[in-house]
């Protein structure tokens, strides 16, 4: 009897752990062989081996002196950078209100709040286009991609009224009998006990900056001094057809920031994606 | 400015106030909060009105148009929405992709989700560096990750190509083969399952760990302690991850998109216009549709009568989430 239970125990923790070395190998290959590729000649890239028969770390350098390359680059940190700050100033008052006032058309405004976070931007795009470009004459520049986050985005300020909905009232109710107006009770005291709720929403909005293709593709194609990473990269790809060595390195660049951000607000990341899902 | 009389929730129980006529104190008081309350509110209310209301408002006027963006509207009635019900194979073949999409994709994520998270927990060592490991590919920007998805797979000298001949399975076109195109966008999403994991992972920590040992007590083999144990408590996680699934994949764009440019060779050669559903409409979605009559075509009628249908389908998906987590959206203490 003793036995069989550890048998069975034995045979578990094999059957574990080889799931887990092939989910690690599915998860991680990918990005070994971007690497080994992108690390490889001109030559070796057409042709079936896999590992690099020399290393040529100047496919790194030659992606930098890439006419654009750093115009994307600065494009893509002007977007993400000015954009997710727009979007935490405008976001958080509007949630802080959704969380926190009692008003008639709450319910219905969260509702409102909640189905633009689900709406598909192709909706919309049409009108919009013709709004920027022929309105606004701003077509072929970011302001169409960064001016709309001034305003609010849907999902920040649903994750953000998630966040403020688990603050303890007693804290604010105490800072009103003392006198003080909602503003400053946002700005003073609410702000600073949910820094890492900001700083969640910031990680998102600032990724979604990053990765956005549609937006970019629809604004800015006809002007590549207006390109970002994403729909920079994919035009690098057009113009180095079988030089996959070079487009791997250029990939792996830009997949490079989103990582290494990630590693140094990890904590803060997981808890967001938790948030949004499994709360309540 | 004289916001010093505010005293909210705490001084009145917040049901619903008797029906007497307020004091004249107590009315101003309402009013200055409702002020309070709209300025609190007014970047998402000019926002909703602007990137939002009038956007959809304009989105039907023009779906009633011939608009090539050079010369003014011209009114033409339900031309466009006969023309896209009655005469235009591209949806069809749009929405059985989209259906495809949400009858395989959606399930896989959720089912690798699920099964690394179960996974996850039951690791000792190495369990923070294997969530860190397969959380990665999740946050690799989809045009970077498609393009190398794309390379992985490709026909000749890409490494998977490589593998199956080594291991003598004869290998298929991927992304060039219309047959396994979404199959290679399908894999490219579980790639991605790095949020799904999270949240899976969360739901399967709080299991009690009681009812698992009552239920070994009991003589409940594994699939047994799945089945009564984990899988009652999960299934909220479970649906929240399906539904959630069909509401990305009404917008899915980005991925198939690219993979399409990409594979066919098509990006940026002068005088070549890129279709979208590379290789022959497999990888097609309404969106890619909008897109390619609004910008493409120059045909904005059409592109908006797509637009609402998108809109249309978006918004069921929607609904259905919502009364599902009704509870958990609106709720508030």
């Amino acid at each position: 009897m003793r036995h069989g239970v550890g048998t069975q125990r034995v045979l578990h923790w094999i059957a574990v752990h080889t799931l887990a070395v092939a989910a690690v190998l599915f998860f991680a290959l990918p990005f070994v062989f971007l690497f080994l590729t992108s690390v490889m000649t001109d030559r070796q890239t057409l042709t079936p081996s896999l590992w690099p028969h020399e290393w040529r770390w100047s496919n790194y350098s030659d992606i930098f002196n890439t006419p654009g390359f750093g115009t994307w680059w600065r494009n893509t940190l002007i977007y993400a950078v000015s954009g997710t700050t727009l979007c935490l100033i405008s976001s958080l008052p509007v949630a802080y209100a959704l969380a926190r006032f009692r008003f008639r058309f709450r319910g219905v405004a969260l509702m409102a709040v909640i189905a633009t976070m689900m709406l598909p931007p192709q909706v919309i795009i049409i009108p919009m286009y013709i709004f920027w470009s022929e309105d606004m004459g701003l077509s072929g520049t970011l302001w169409p991609l960064i001016i709309p986050l001034a305003f609010g985005d849907a999902f920040s300020i649903f994750l953000l009224r998630q966040f403020l909905l688990t603050l303890p009232s007693e804290y604010l109710d105490a800072a009103r009998v003392d006198g003080c107006g909602e503003l400053r009770i946002l700005l003073r005291i609410v702000v600073p006990m949910i820094k890492p709720a900001i700083a969640a929403v910031a990680l998102f909005q600032f990724f979604y900056c990053w990765n956005d293709y549609f937006g970019p593709q629809v604004y800015t194609s006809e002007n590549p001094e207006a390109w970002t990473l994403s729909y920079g990269l994919e035009s690098f790809k057009g113009a180095h057809h079988t030089n996959w060595n070079l487009t791997m390195a250029a990939t792996l660049l830009v997949m490079a920031p989103v990582i290494l951000v990630f590693f140094f607000a990890q904590k803060a990341f997981i808890e967001g994606v938790t948030l949004t899902g499994v709360k309540g | 400015m004289g916001r010093r009389a505010d005293t909210t929730s705490a001084a009145a129980p917040p049901g619903r106030p008797a029906k007497v006529k307020a004091p004249p104190g107590l009315r101003a008081l309402r009013r200055r909060r409702g002020a309070r309350t709209v300025a609190f509110l007014s970047p998402w209310l000019i926002g909703f009105a602007v990137f939002f209301a009038y956007p959809l408002g304009a989105t039907v006027y023009y779906s009633f148009t011939h608009y090539d963006l050079i010369n003014p509207p011209q009114w033409v009635g339900l031309r466009n929405w006969r023309y896209v019900f009655e005469d235009y194979p591209p949806l069809g073949k749009a929405l059985r992709n989209t259906l495809w999409l949400v009858a395989v994709m959606v399930p896989l994520r959720v089912l690798f989700g699920l099964g690394v998270g179960m996974i996850a927990v039951r690791l000792k060592r190495g369990a923070s560096l294997f969530r860190t490991l397969c959380y990665l590919p999740f946050l690799a920007p989809p045009v970077a990750a498609t393009i190398g998805f794309v390379f992985l797979l490709n026909p000749a000298t890409g490494p998977v190509d490589q593998i199956m001949d080594t291991l003598h399975i004869p290998n298929v076109g991927w992304f060039n083969d219309p047959a396994w195109a979404k199959p290679a966008l399908a894999m490219l999403a579980v790639w991605g399952i790095g949020d799904l994991m999270v949240i899976f992972i969360a739901a399967l920590v709080d299991v009690p760990r009681e009812q698992y040992e009552a239920a070994s007590l009991d003589g409940a083999g594994p699939w047994q302690r799945f089945r009564y144990v984990t899988w009652p408590s999960i299934t909220p996680v479970v649906l929240f991850a399906l539904v959630t699934g069909v509401i990305q994949t009404m917008q899915y764009y980005t991925q198939a998109m690219v993979a399409g440019k990409v594979a066919s060779g098509i990006i940026g050669a002068p005088g070549q216009s890129f279709e979208p559903g590379y290789p022959q409409g497999s990888t097609l979605t309404l969106p890619q549709l909008v897109y390619q009559e609004g910008f493409s075509s120059f045909d904005t009628g059409v592109a908006c009568v797509l637009s609402l249908l998108l809109f249309g389908i978006a918004m069921l998906a929607t609904v259905l989430l919502m009364r599902r987590r009704a509870g958990f959206m609106t709720a508030e203490d």
